[in-house]
């Protein structure tokens, strides 16, 4: 077995100082491993943190307390600490991410875009076609794409360079059957090749056949002390 | 590897407002660094401290191992001519009115020691069609040239010495958004094409998202917060930034 991934001792919470300093903590000494060729479903209630864990794993949030090591260029380096720098390394080349909704740089075709994540420009229209966006779109940007379609040039975004760590935040949210089952079988091709993934899948029956384990993130309660005052 | 530009504890003042409060940053070869703020944060005059145009009071800049302040001042008209570029606001303190458009472009490449007429007028024509301006319009003044066009010429004018380090100050600001929706996505192709290090002073969050690496908020001569461009947007820390980030509209 490869350890991939390592994170402990996280700590992330959010001080909204436009709403006078109020203060959400959010995770607290969160751990999770991940294992080459695993695949992790975050579970727990709505609002418990799942989609800040995954955030925090991906360097989108800065955590506040504790270590990610990932596996980068054959060594673990701590990513929750690592320079802005590191971190676009990383993420070009060790850690992909398909977030919930697509955001990218406006404008530019949708083709483009799978090729700017580092895909060959065949290989790309192929992974394209497979998730059944159709030819006529490839040349478009996405901006006017309904929302399945979207999220499809973002999952060929987040398969396409074969990372050997993703993070999936709903990948299958907003596709229907057929696009469901392209997402599946994307996902066990890239356990298949040794890739360790972490999602998020609200869509049980996709998560039972995708998932080797559940990793459970439950909401931090006020302390009996915050409740008696 | 190092920074290619490296300024630490820069400090300036006009009278008794502090322009620059201890402001130390560095920009790596092919790093495009967004400085937002609002106005009169001193994001300008951090630009103009860092590229020499102003001298600050304290603080040192070095720039790929020369100490910037110490050079003479042709040694930093050197350096302006052929390793930097500064894109002004203003097309027209960047572009030299009386002279043709692509006069502008091939003029710099002349400061730079290129002699041969021929070999000039082929480059200028090739920058103007890099920056999407019709090369048989060389000949014209840039006051022929709408607004936008004229800073896709200064682009070109700066872009063709070919420098590793430029800087950009509000270089989309007084421009319709159709127009500086198209100068953003040339100056990202430009930058990505070319490895540029940009420094990018702005004040819009959405094209600091759209093109920078990494951002530093500015806010009454100091830097607030500074990091990975998603991060700061995504999880502003600083009050100031915060409220940067809530005042904009879907960025």
């Amino acid at each position: 077995m490869t350890l991939l991934l390592k994170a402990e001792g996280l700590r992330k919470g959010f001080t909204l100082h436009l709403q006078d300093g109020v203060s959400l903590p959010v995770l607290e000494g969160e751990a999770l491993e991940l294992q080459a060729g695993e695949c992790v479903a975050l579970s727990g209630p709505s609002g418990a943190g799942k989609s800040t864990l995954l955030r925090c794993l991906q360097g989108n949030y800065g955590v506040d307390a504790g270590h990610v090591l990932l596996r980068h260029r054959g060594a673990m380096v701590d990513f929750a600490a690592a320079e802005p720098r590191l971190v676009r390394e990383i993420r070009a080349e060790t850690l992909g991410y398909v977030s919930q909704f697509l955001r990218v740089i406006p404008r530019v075709p949708a083709l483009d875009l799978v090729v700017e994540a580092g895909v060959e420009r065949e290989a790309a229209r192929a992974l394209l076609r497979r998730l059944n966006l159709p030819d006529r779109l490839h040349g478009l940007p996405p901006a006017t794409f309904s929302g399945g379609e979207q999220q499809r040039v973002n999952l060929a975004r987040g398969f396409g360079p074969a990372y050997p760590i993703l993070l999936l935040d709903e990948p299958t949210a907003s596709l229907d059957a057929a696009n469901r089952e392209v997402v599946v079988g994307l996902i066990l091709e890239a356990k298949a090749r040794g890739a360790g993934i972490i999602g998020i899948f609200h869509d049980e029956e996709v998560r039972d056949r995708v998932a080797d384990r559940l990793h459970r993130v439950l909401p931090i309660g006020p302390t009996p002390a915050t409740e008696a005052a | 590897m190092s920074a290619l530009l490296e300024a630490d504890g820069l400090r300036l003042r006009f009278g008794a407002a502090p322009a620059l409060d201890g402001v130390s940053v560095a920009i790596w070869p092919g790093e495009v660094v967004a400085v937002v703020g609002e106005s009169g944060s001193g994001k300008s005059t951090l630009l103009r401290a860092l590229s020499g145009q102003i001298t600050a009071d304290a603080g040192t800049v070095h720039y790929a191992g020369q100490d910037v302040l110490a050079l003479s001042e042709a040694g930093r008209r050197r350096l302006m001519r052929t390793e930097w570029g500064y894109v002004h606001q203003n097309a027209r303190d960047g572009l030299r009115l009386g002279v043709s458009a692509g006069g502008n472009v091939g003029e710099r490449l002349m400061a730079a020691g290129e002699r041969r007429y021929d070999s000039i007028r082929e480059v200028a024509a090739h920058w103007m069609e890099r920056v999407e301006l019709d090369p048989s319009r060389m000949d014209e003044p840039p006051r022929n040239f709408s607004g936008g066009m004229q800073q896709r010429l200064q682009i070109a004018r700066c872009l063709v010495t070919e420098p590793r380090l430029v800087f950009m100050d509000e270089p989309t600001g007084g421009l319709d958004v159709s127009v500086q929706a198209r100068l953003l996505d040339l100056i990202r192709k430009l930058a990505k094409e070319m490895g540029l290090a940009v420094f990018l002073v702005t004040h819009d969050i959405a094209a600091a998202r759209l093109l920078a690496h990494r951002i530093l908020v500015m806010r009454r001569g100091q830097v607030v917060e500074e990091g990975l461009a998603d991060r700061v947007l995504d999880d502003p820390r600083h009050p100031y930034t915060q409220l940067l980030v809530s005042s904009v509209l879907a960025a």
